[in-house]
């Protein structure tokens, strides 16, 4: 991925755990990876965990607890 | 079926419960109290003669031809205007009243021009059957006396005629533009003889404020006022019923046909939605579909350099299918995809996604709502429990409060935004939130208690500021809140939107709102009795607007105003089928109805009727599969009914990732700006051409019906049917109607639906299933579909969009009332007299200090690209805001707009963009390059001469 497709998925992932950060108790992190495993591509994650893997640059606190949250793509897809 | 004929009873229902008993020509007959004595005896099939009556609006007694006689009452009144009462005796028909009305219609018909042979209304007017009905056989007065048969006619509308010679001033017209539309344009000018129709001020109808509705020439009972159409080609033979697919009102209309020529679309009084009226597109705005530029022949080409080459459809099913296959199986499985159209039917929506996600075996698959309503769909889901509004359109007849946020109904829901200001007019209390001025804020006979002004992009703050005074000031519906909603959630709400930091006084240094206009307007729609939101992009086109959607959720359930008639949170849908698109699975996070594709058991149903295994993952979103291109790793794209590069934001980046692409395929009407990127063309159908259905805003299901053959050869389902069986998925339906039973098969909401139900009921609102057979009008009436109603906190975050010294002045977009989405249909029409091309508005400050005068060429530049455009000077728009459509390819609004998207959902942020405005010369060089680009992408090869 080029650095600005790779700004992108930072912003999306910060915009969506900076959502999460702001409702009350304590599973923001896990809120987060529960929307990014429902709504993003299982590429998209991989990249993002990928991203973090390497140090993660810009992504915010939040984004970098999500990860190690993040599903794996299921293998029962088809063939 | 022949032409179809609606009964009219001469005045309005009336609402009352009470029944009164009363005889007329000497049969009982028991009706509501309040109805008129006109319409109790239309009720036992009495017609009483009539010109100026009909029964959508309201009596008015002029024409003197309704009279009757009633026992104990002296001389003859008129039944129009004559209330029924208990014990009441009418005659309807006595020689008294023949005589009076023989000599009404002798007054009207000296002063008529005796031309009913060659009278474009002859068969269709009201004036031509009273005569018959009264017995005319003579004109005592003569035809030489003073009259108005060399008035000229105003031929300057482009779809009707306005002829004074055959006026009869009965004011019908002038009526039905206040009550029905509720423009005002028309008026009586002058006293007596010398009375006549006027639009604004004498002036042409096209420059008056007519907006073209066409209610007044539905209301003209004589060739007054008559459709072009029916002047140039005749009278229609038979009708057929259909739905309009234009906006997500959804207008039930009669195509009203010779053979398969469409002769006019005239508003159904049965439909629903809207209850016999149109706007200036439905109405007319429907010569697109024999437009000189329609593509009907399939095309292929290896490259998009190259010129089109016309094939057959079989030859371009099949490059299709082998350009799929081997895209997957060079480039993986996950390498395309396909893009669903909201203006297509839901049967055609459904078809596109099952290919993809059966076909192409992955959930690559998204729809236009991607750029509007989706943060709608994730919102309402997540505090509601649906991903649709709450209430039908005529819940807005009982609201006491109407609170518009970033909408501008007038232009683009006008139907109902005629519905919405009869209830102003008969006293609703309004509220607009929105950057712009709109027409509601101040239109005739309706003024906005409270406009919000606020900057673009700080809906949040207002919202938050709005809900910060239900909650310090104590308005809270805390019954409603403890018995429908989750306590500790609205707990945790009601302390965070109390914080200081939401008060109105802390927002309004980057909202604009003075506080006290918020104070007042929160206070009204808490207090203020029934309330309704309704809705609009400018919600939803944020960086926050799922937080936005939350956030009026959150308002409704706190004041208790949802699960009522008059209340309720009420998205306006963009394009016609865009809620049965999302309804259709669509999405590719979700299958039809709203679930999830990793639901294994939702899933499971799917798979065991399509015998094929699913994929379990969110496929990717319309952006994110434009990214993929661009990075190398999305390949093929079948795109049916929707022109992304015009419509989606950052169009530079658009074309970048079509051009990445090996397999373009777009299905639509005409050359679309995508197909410039495309390397198949297959061509659509219009709605006129097929069976379906369209769900409208209100979720209300309704029938598309086909009143002429395809002239592309199939409807658009049929093409995707050819192409999934080419890929090897087979399917086999031959009919539209097998398609819904299967969806209602897999569909919880829509189990009930059928095309012998519609047909029977007219259309039905989901959830329909056996639950509620006929449907469901009105939402959440006793309780939340998620169970309690879910309070989530709606922090604001302000948009990374920041104005500067660059770009100092912050850009939104929306559309006009003649224009529709990208304008494919409508800029194909007479329409484009109107408004033919995009305009920058500017505040005449922001002009002034940029030299910009009204007309003016200017450049309109931001960090994503520059286009121009001529500017209009106007205080529509605050100081700091400009705002433009994005209805023409010329333009190309979107080149401006930027990559910033809803966090939940990646709609883009199109209403908040920096800009900078110049004088320019004329076109950008991107403009100047786009359109020789376009021109070359357009070429289609000549065949080869035979040998």
């Amino acid at each position: 991925m080029s650095g600005a497709e790779v700004d992108r998925l930072v912003t999306m992932a910060n915009q969506i755990a900076r959502f999460f950060e702001s409702q009350p108790g304590d599973g923001a992190a896990r809120a987060t990876a529960d929307h990014l495993n429902s709504f993003w591509a299982p590429t998209m994650r991989e990249q993002l965990s990928e991203h973090a893997a390497a140090g993660g640059s810009g992504l915010s606190a939040l984004v970098a607890a999500a990860v190690p949250l993040l599903r794996p793509a299921r293998t029962d897809a088809p063939g | 079926m022949p032409l179809i004929k609606e009964a009219d009873s001469g005045t309005p229902p009336s609402a009352a419960t009470e029944v009164v008993s009363l005889t007329i020509d000497g049969q009982t007959v028991m009706a509501p109290a309040g109805t008129s004595v006109m319409r109790a005896a239309s009720m036992m099939g009495t017609a009483i003669p009539k010109l100026c009556a009909t029964d959508s609006l309201q009596a008015f007694g002029s024409c003197r031809l309704c009279l009757v006689e009633i026992d104990g009452r002296a001389g003859t009144p008129a039944s129009c205007t004559t209330p029924i009462a208990d014990g009441m005796v009418v005659r309807t028909q006595t020689p008294k009243l023949a005589k009076l009305r023989k000599g009404v219609m002798e007054l009207y018909i000296s002063d008529h021009p005796l031309d009913c042979l060659t009278c474009a209304a002859n068969g269709d007017c009201e004036l031509q059957d009273m005569a018959g009905a009264v017995g005319l056989r003579e004109v005592r007065y003569g035809y030489d006396g003073a009259n108005h048969l060399c008035a000229e006619a105003d031929e300057s509308n482009p779809y009707f005629t306005f002829d004074p010679s055959k006026c009869i001033v009965c004011s019908r017209c002038v009526r039905a533009c206040d009550e029905v539309q509720g423009t005002f344009a028309l008026t009586i000018e002058g006293r007596g003889f010398a009375s006549q129709v006027s639009a604004s001020q004498s002036q042409p109808f096209m420059e008056s404020e007519c907006v073209s509705c066409g209610a007044c020439v539905q209301a003209c009972p004589t060739a007054a006022l008559t459709e072009t159409a029916i002047i140039d080609i005749g009278q229609p033979e038979h009708s057929v019923v259909t739905t309009c697919a234009y906006c997500g009102v959804g207008c039930t209309f009669k195509a009203e046909m010779r053979g398969e020529q469409l002769v006019r679309m005239v508003p159904y009084k049965d439909g629903k939605a809207n209850r016999g009226h149109s706007c200036v597109k439905g109405r007319f705005a429907w010569g697109y579909a024999t437009h000189r530029e329609r593509i009907l022949n399939p095309m292929i080409r290896r490259a998009v350099t190259d010129p089109w080459r016309e094939v057959t459809w079989s030859e371009a099913i099949a490059y299709a299918a082998s350009e799929f296959t081997r895209i997957q199986a060079a480039h993986g499985r996950n390498s395309v995809g396909g893009i669903t159209s909201s203006r297509c039917t839901n049967e055609e929506t459904f078809l596109v996604q099952k290919l993809v996600r059966a076909g192409f075996g992955n959930n690559n698959v998204d729809t236009c709502a991607r750029v509007c309503h989706s943060p709608t769909g994730y919102g309402l889901k997540a505090t509601f429990g649906t991903s649709a509004g709450t209430q039908d359109f005529d819940s807005v007849e009982h609201s006491d409060v109407i609170m518009v946020i970033g909408a501008n109904p007038t232009d683009g829901h006008p139907v109902f935004a005629s519905r919405m200001k009869q209830r102003l007019r008969q006293g609703a209390r309004l509220i607009v939130i929105d950057p712009r001025r709109i027409d509601l804020v101040r239109t005739p006979h309706v003024q906005a208690d409270h406009h919000l002004p606020l900057r673009p992009g700080t809906n949040v703050a207002v919202l938050n500021a709005l809900a910060h005074v239900i909650v310090t000031e104590g308005l809270v519906d805390e019954a409603f809140v403890r018995e429908r909603c989750d306590w500790e959630e609205f707990q945790d709400w009601a302390e965070a939107v109390a914080a200081p930091a939401n008060s109105p006084e802390a927002s309004e240094a980057f909202t604009g709102v003075p506080p006290e206009t918020v104070r007042q307007a929160a206070r009204l729609y808490a207090t203020g009795g029934a309330a309704a939101i309704y809705y609009g992009l400018g919600v939803t086109e944020h960086s926050q607007g799922t937080t936005a959607v939350i956030a009026i959720a959150n308002l409704a359930m706190a004041t208790g105003n949802l699960g009522k008639l008059g209340a309720g949170v009420n998205p306006l849908r963009g394009q016609n089928n865009v809620q049965g698109a999302c309804d259709m699975g669509s999405f590719p996070h979700e299958l039809s109805g709203y679930r999830h594709v990793s639901d294994d058991d939702a899933r499971g149903v799917f798979e065991a009727l399509w015998d094929v295994e699913l994929d379990a993952e969110p496929g990717l979103r319309i952006p994110n599969m434009l990214d993929a291109a661009v990075q190398g790793a999305f390949k093929g794209l079948y795109i049916q009914g929707e022109d992304i590069l015009q419509s989606d934001p950052n169009t530079t980046h658009v074309a970048a990732g079509l051009a990445a692409m090996e397999c373009v395929v777009v299905q639509d009407l005409f050359l679309n700006e995508t197909a410039n990127y495309a390397h198949v063309f297959l061509p659509g159908s219009t709605f006129l051409e097929k069976d379906g259905t369209f769900t409208n805003a209100e979720r209300r299901i309704q029938r598309v019906r086909k009143v002429m053959s395809p002239r592309n050869g199939f409807g658009d389902w049929e093409i995707t049917q050819m192409l999934s069986n080419a890929l090897g998925f087979t399917m086999s339906y031959s009919h539209p109607s097998e398609i819904m039973d299967e969806i209602a098969s897999l569909t919880p909401t829509f189990a009930g639906v059928s095309f012998a139900k519609l047909d029977e009921e007219g259309s039905v609102q989901w959830p329909c299933n056996a639950a509620a057979p006929l449907g469901t009008p009105v939402m959440h009436l006793d309780g939340f579909v998620r169970g309690k109603g879910r309070f989530m906190l709606t922090e604001y975050v302000a948009t990374d969009e920041k104005v500067g010294p660059r770009f100092p002045l912050l850009l939104t977009t929306g559309r006009v009332l003649s224009q529709y989405n990208v304008g494919a249909q409508t800029r194909r029409t007479a329409n484009v007299a109107w408004h033919n091309e995009d305009l920058l508005e500017i505040h005449p400050e922001d002009a002034e200090q940029r030299g910009v005068r009204d007309g003016d060429w200017v450049s309109l530049k931001s960090r994503a690209g520059e286009t121009s455009l001529r500017a209009t000077v106007t205080e529509r728009v605050a100081p700091g805001v400009v705002y433009t459509t994005f209805h023409f390819p010329q333009t190309q609004a979107n080149v401006v707009t930027t990559e910033y998207s809803d966090w939940a959902t990646n709609c883009p942020e199109y209403k908040v963009t920096a800009v900078e405005v110049a004088l320019s010369n004329g076109t950008t060089d991107w403009q100047t390059r786009y359109q020789a680009h376009t021109r070359r992408s357009r070429r289609i090869a000549q065949p080869e001469p035979a040998e």
